[in-house]
């Protein structure tokens, strides 16, 4: 593993306005890995993601991928770069159908999953295609947002929450979709408060508290660390 | 003579017609202000402006490069939509972000300084501008006579109109658009370039506005004012539609254009007045328009 990341964080500040909200966060991710930002409501993982994603503007430190400055680019260059974002609201499209929810994103490079591909992993997905996207249930949508950025070659996926207020069934399908994922090769970074969905896919765990990376360890070591995780997530 | 509801028929169909060609014009017009609003956020006080920039268009290529009718078909809307992306990214992108108003504001701005210009370029006074010799003369219909460029403009402006609504629904620039209607930032994130969108979207718009003119060159006379005073009936028409709504200005623009006619039969009084009254009653009772979603 002494590869160079795929994607590099370092000394990551970032305001909402004049409130400043993530204070020097690091992170590295390799090829191929799943890594998992735990913290409690409001620790800074969402705004971690956006940031990176350069949603959210006002930022000042250095964001790598495979070496390029992500920092400098105007929102719509990143995704170009090989990131594929889904977001925590999902952000299914109500005047689209699922279809063309799926074909939005623009393919960023080659290497993306077919269209076949992704309905044999969601068949719903196709059962549903000339749907409303925003009829869908909730773990339809949550589907379909992950599919969307199958298709267009992102090497890397930020998933914010994925399983959030979705029943057990529906998260033990998302969980296989990761493994299925990983197993291909694709680089995760996931935002996740389930730590029995988290276990199953991460190859390491990163602990945010106010705006600070404060701990991080490899998924082995999860229930060896339980009671230190209970206490700094408050669960 | 026959007649219906006491009305001569000609007299009656005579208004009809007269009503589908003024709501040919407002579903192009406010077809191109929804479009705009939709994603731009943007009230464009400058679509009447834009309108008569495209039937001034046609009227100097004609007179000054002796440009005919249907070249300038193409060129007048290709002229104003450039025109209309230089001001997008020069002033109005800069206005994004902030209240709505001040867009409103700066558009206005646009329409008095433009309207004001051609004023002292070329009087108040309209000038005339022939119709294309293809298009001249009338048909008989057996109820009517109906002058062929009439017939031309309701079946130009339903193409137009079914032509852009078929680019918003069916295309992937269209499943752009109609994405960053609901969430510009989380398109841009997916790659799309958003900032570009925008410009082309009210390229779009003023270019739709300056095909108006030229469709309305040759029955309206070419007047610097010839947009001011559409454009008012053209706001009413995108409220009653409800803002932003693409089918509800289309269909609006031509019932109420209708509407205007047949009152004009049977209660002329009242005609200038109808197309408010009726905007006034759906504010009311549907405050977000017939075709419009509560935000």
């Amino acid at each position: 593993m002494s590869s160079a990341p795929l994607l590099e964080v370092r000394g990551l500040n970032a305001w909402y306005g004049e409130s400043h909200v993530l204070h020097g966060v690091d992170l590295d991710i390799r090829e191929g890995e799943t890594v998992t930002l735990l913290g409690r409501n409001g620790a800074g993982k969402t705004t971690t993601l956006r940031a990176i994603m350069g949603i959210l503007r006002r930022r000042e430190g250095v964001i790598r991928l495979r070496g390029q400055d992500l920092l400098r680019l105007p929102l719509h260059k990143v995704a170009q770069a090989g990131i594929g974002y889904v977001p925590e609201e999902r952000g299914i499209f109500a005047s689209l159908n699922v279809s063309e929810n799926l074909m939005l994103p623009p393919t960023v490079s080659e290497g993306g999953m077919s269209v076949e591909e992704i309905y044999n992993l969601f068949p719903n997905l196709h059962e549903r295609r000339s749907s409303q996207g925003t009829k869908l249930s909730g773990g339809e949508q949550q589907m379909l947002a992950i599919a969307r950025v199958l298709r267009t070659g992102a090497r890397i996926i930020l998933l914010d929450e994925p399983t959030e207020g979705l029943a057990p069934v529906i998260v033990q399908r998302i969980g296989d979709v990761l493994v299925a994922l990983k197993k291909r090769g694709m680089t995760i970074l996931l935002v996740e408060q389930n730590f029995r969905f988290a276990k199953k896919v991460a190859d390491r765990f990163y602990l945010m508290e106010d705006g600070r990376m404060v701990n991080s360890f490899p998924g082995h070591e999860l229930d060896a660390r339980m009671d230190e995780l209970h206490e700094v997530l408050g669960v | 003579m026959s007649t219906i509801f006491g009305i001569p028929t000609p007299a009656l169909f005579g208004q009809v017609l007269i009503g589908l060609i003024n709501g040919s014009f407002y579903a192009m017009l406010s077809l191109g202000l929804a479009v705009i609003f939709g994603l731009l956020r943007v009230i464009n006080f400058a679509h009447g402006a834009q309108y008569m920039l495209g039937a001034f268009a046609a009227y100097l290529l004609l007179n000054y490069l002796g440009i005919g009718y249907w070249p300038a078909l193409i060129l007048a809307p290709l002229i104003v939509g450039a025109i209309a992306v230089v001001i997008e990214r020069t002033m109005l992108s800069r206005l994004y972000g902030v209240d709505p108003l001040y867009g409103l504001l700066l558009t206005f701005g646009l329409a008095l300084i433009l309207e004001g210009a051609f004023r002292h370029w070329f009087g108040a006074a309209g000038q005339p501008y022939a119709a294309p010799p293809q298009l001249t003369g009338a048909v008989n219909l057996g109820f009517m006579f109906m002058p062929i460029y009439r017939g031309w403009v309701v079946i130009a402006s339903l193409v137009i109109c079914l032509g852009t609504w078929l680019l918003i629904e069916k295309t992937r620039l269209g499943a752009y658009l109609r994405a960053a209607t609901e969430n510009a930032t989380l398109v841009q994130a997916f790659g799309v370039n958003v900032p570009l969108l925008l410009t082309l979207t009210y390229g779009l718009g003023a270019a739709l506005a300056a095909l108006a003119g030229v469709l309305a060159a040759p029955i309206y006379q070419v007047s610097p004012l010839m947009g001011t005073n559409l454009i008012i009936i053209v706001f009413a028409v995108v409220v009653v539609g409800g803002m932003g709504s693409i089918l509800g200005a289309i269909v609006t623009g031509y019932v109420l254009g209708i509407l205007e006619g047949l009152t004009k039969v049977f209660y002329p009084e009242a005609s200038s007045i109808v197309i408010f009254v009726i905007m006034a009653i759906v504010l009311l009772v549907r405050p977000a328009g017939l075709f419009g979603r509560e935000e």
